[in-house]
């Protein structure tokens, strides 16, 4: 355990050092953060998705995070720190609208999925059909108003990098706090066998609505934070299915039994795309989610922990090392 | 009535056909492999593209251009069942329905690759046909008799035929028909190529209404599927069904407001209907 917890103390310092040593301006630092602010949506989404609740509509929760924050504040000039605040809410409302009938009813497997799939598909339909205020497919952007702590926008970008840090950190706690003693034992034992789960006195319903709201409560408010970032919104980018795929592949692909494998996944998914655009510019759109594609099929079929957790296991085979972090 | 609604209803049926056509192949698959391949849609535009180039750039008979492209895609599903299904078959079935996501990304992101995102027409223009004050157009019209043929074609052959029985045989108990003798993995195999077959089908239909280009799948994916789950996977009759439903809601509310808002509640009433029959609407 110290091992590990030594580990960790040297990653974080390293994480916290880490705008210092690049410049503020830099690439790379606007690779960190979407690593981070992706990374914890991805994060998110592994809450449930290792218990086998898989989601292919987390873009929804995304979408209506971005979109009430940014409306709130370009309409009514609604700081994001309370608009932010409210999107999540609207979000677990959300959730729970579809979330109660789908898991009182036992919709699970297959089924979940396309109704989830159908949810981000209204989402984004309805912004687009809001095109009035939303701008529709042409999206949108935030009024900018340059620095402002009010307006949670920045011209420098170190502090985002530690808003974004922050933020990380904080849902890889709560992600600790979902899968501590016998609540992880109870969500993977519904994961395993839903009826089984019940007969031993597990409140399945109950369970399965909490790990779903708190995921998609981070969602909202990590596709907001996202929002003001980038200072853009569209519903192809933070709504509808592209996006909500992208989450799944991403979290997978990194591996989304590890604490920090989702994470891994969104670096591996964004220094992809961002190494393919610098290698062939725009002549070859598309190349980087061909290759995109085929790993995520090998993935699937080769390692479906995801990249740490094979790294994980090799480790754990060798008798000394206990450096893997603490699951 | 209004003339115009009633055009709106008459293109709501055509839509129809064509959506029942699409949720059969989906259907087929699932009902026997107990797989979604959500890359169904994909695998359409494949065979939408394979048409394009071998009548509109090569110059090939129309017919012939048909011919080749149903059985390429069906070729296709074929390749795609042996090497992403079968290995991943005994793992749980959400990691079959990601994979052939990934596969999604890859036919869509590889069709950009190749082709741009262009939108290519296929240079057929088929007349209009005019009854009364109504219009219709020549090209749904043949759509709809042939998706309606080609499903009565399947019905046939799952009702009549030696093979035909076995798959739905395996669709009901896959764990007896191997004791009695029934090669799973043949069997598999065939539902599979005829599933892509009714995919390449499929896109010589779409192919004389819509242009080609490398997000049509997004157009008619989500809308398949929910179809349908709607009709109770595997249920192919109950797909049918809900093709109808959901067409006539898309034309008649597309025509009172917007074609956007018609998706949105068609999504709406789906997720009330999943909710209120999670075993779809013609479910016992």
């Amino acid at each position: 355990m110290t091992e590990a917890r030594i580990a960790a103390a040297v990653g974080l310092a390293a994480l916290v050092a880490l705008p210092f040593l690049l410049q503020t301006d830099s690439y790379y630092l606007h690779i960190v953060i979407q690593v981070l602010l992706l990374g914890l949506i991805y994060t998110a989404w592994g809450f449930m998705g290792r218990f086998g609740l898989v989601s292919l509509g987390h873009g929804a929760f995304m979408g209506v995070g971005a979109y009430t924050s940014s409306l709130l504040w370009n309409l009514y000039g609604l700081t994001p720190w309370l608009g932010i605040p409210a999107g999540m809410a609207l979000t677990a409302v959300l959730a729970l609208i579809i979330g109660y009938p789908c898991f009182h009813l036992k919709i699970v497997g297959h089924y979940f999925a396309l109704v989830t799939l159908a949810l981000g598909q209204v989402v984004a339909l309805l912004i687009i059909a809001a095109r009035d205020v939303t701008g529709g497919s042409l999206g949108m952007t935030p009024r900018a108003v340059g620095t402002s702590w009010v307006a949670l926008q920045f011209q420098n970008r170190l502090q985002f990098y530690f808003i974004a840090l922050a933020l990380w950190l904080a849902v890889l706690g709560v992600r600790a706090w979902v899968s501590r003693g016998m609540r992880r034992a109870a969500l993977e034992a519904i994961g395993e066998d839903e009826t089984a789960a019940e007969a031993a006195g597990i409140d399945v319903l109950r369970e399965k609505l909490r790990v779903f709201v708190i995921s998609a409560v981070i969602t909202a408010a990590g596709g907001s934070i996202f929002a003001q970032y980038i200072m853009y919104l569209n519903p192809e980018t933070v709504a509808g299915v592209g996006i909500s795929l992208q989450i799944v592949f991403a979290a997978i692909a990194g591996g989304m039994y590890s604490a920090l494998g989702p994470t891994v996944g969104a670096l591996l998914t964004l220094s992809l795309t961002e190494f393919l655009r610098v290698l062939f510019g725009t002549n070859f759109i598309g190349a980087a989610n061909t290759i995109y594609g085929i790993l995520l099929i090998l993935f699937i079929i080769f390692m479906p922990r995801g990249i740490l957790g094979v790294a994980e296991r090799l480790l754990e085979r060798r008798p000394r090392a206990q450096t893997a972090p603490a699951e | 009535m209004d003339i115009y609604l009633l055009e709106a209803i008459l293109n709501g049926v055509m839509l129809g056909g064509l959506l029942a056509l699409l949720a059969l192949g989906l259907n087929l698959i699932f009902g026997v492999i107990d797989v979604v391949w959500i890359c169904y849609v994909e695998l359409v535009m494949g065979g939408m593209y394979a048409i394009y180039w071998l009548h509109a750039v090569y110059a090939w008979p129309f017919l012939l251009a048909c011919v080749v492209a149903i059985a390429l895609v069906a070729l296709f599903g074929l390749i795609l069942h042996r090497l992403i299904i079968e290995p991943i078959l005994g793992s749980a079935p959400i990691n079959q329905l990601l994979a052939t996501g990934g596969m999604l990304f890859f036919l869509q992101s590889f069709a950009t690759l190749l082709f741009g995102t262009d939108f290519r027409n296929v240079g057929i223009r088929l007349p209009i046909i005019e009854l009364g004050e109504i219009d219709l157009s020549f090209a749904r019209l043949l759509a709809f008799v042939t998706a309606l043929v080609g499903a009565l074609g399947l019905y046939l052959f799952l009702a009549r035929t030696y093979l035909g029985t076995a798959i739905r045989a395996i669709a009901q108990d896959r764990e007896i028909m191997g004791l009695m003798g029934v090669d799973q993995r043949r069997i598999y195999l065939i539902t599979s190529a005829i599933g892509g077959g009714l995919a390449g089908l499929a896109a010589c239909l779409l192919v004389l209404q819509y242009d080609v280009h490398p997000f049509i799948g997004l157009t008619f994916g989500p809308i398949t599927f929910m179809i349908c789950v709607l009709g109770g996977l595997g249920n192919m009759f109950g797909g049918v069904v809900a093709a109808f439903l959901m067409s006539q809601i898309i034309s008649i509310v597309g025509f009172y407001f917007s074609v956007e808002l018609s998706y949105v509640l068609a999504f709406v009433l789906f997720i009330v209907l999943i909710v209120l029959r999670p075993r779809g609407i013609l479910a016992r």
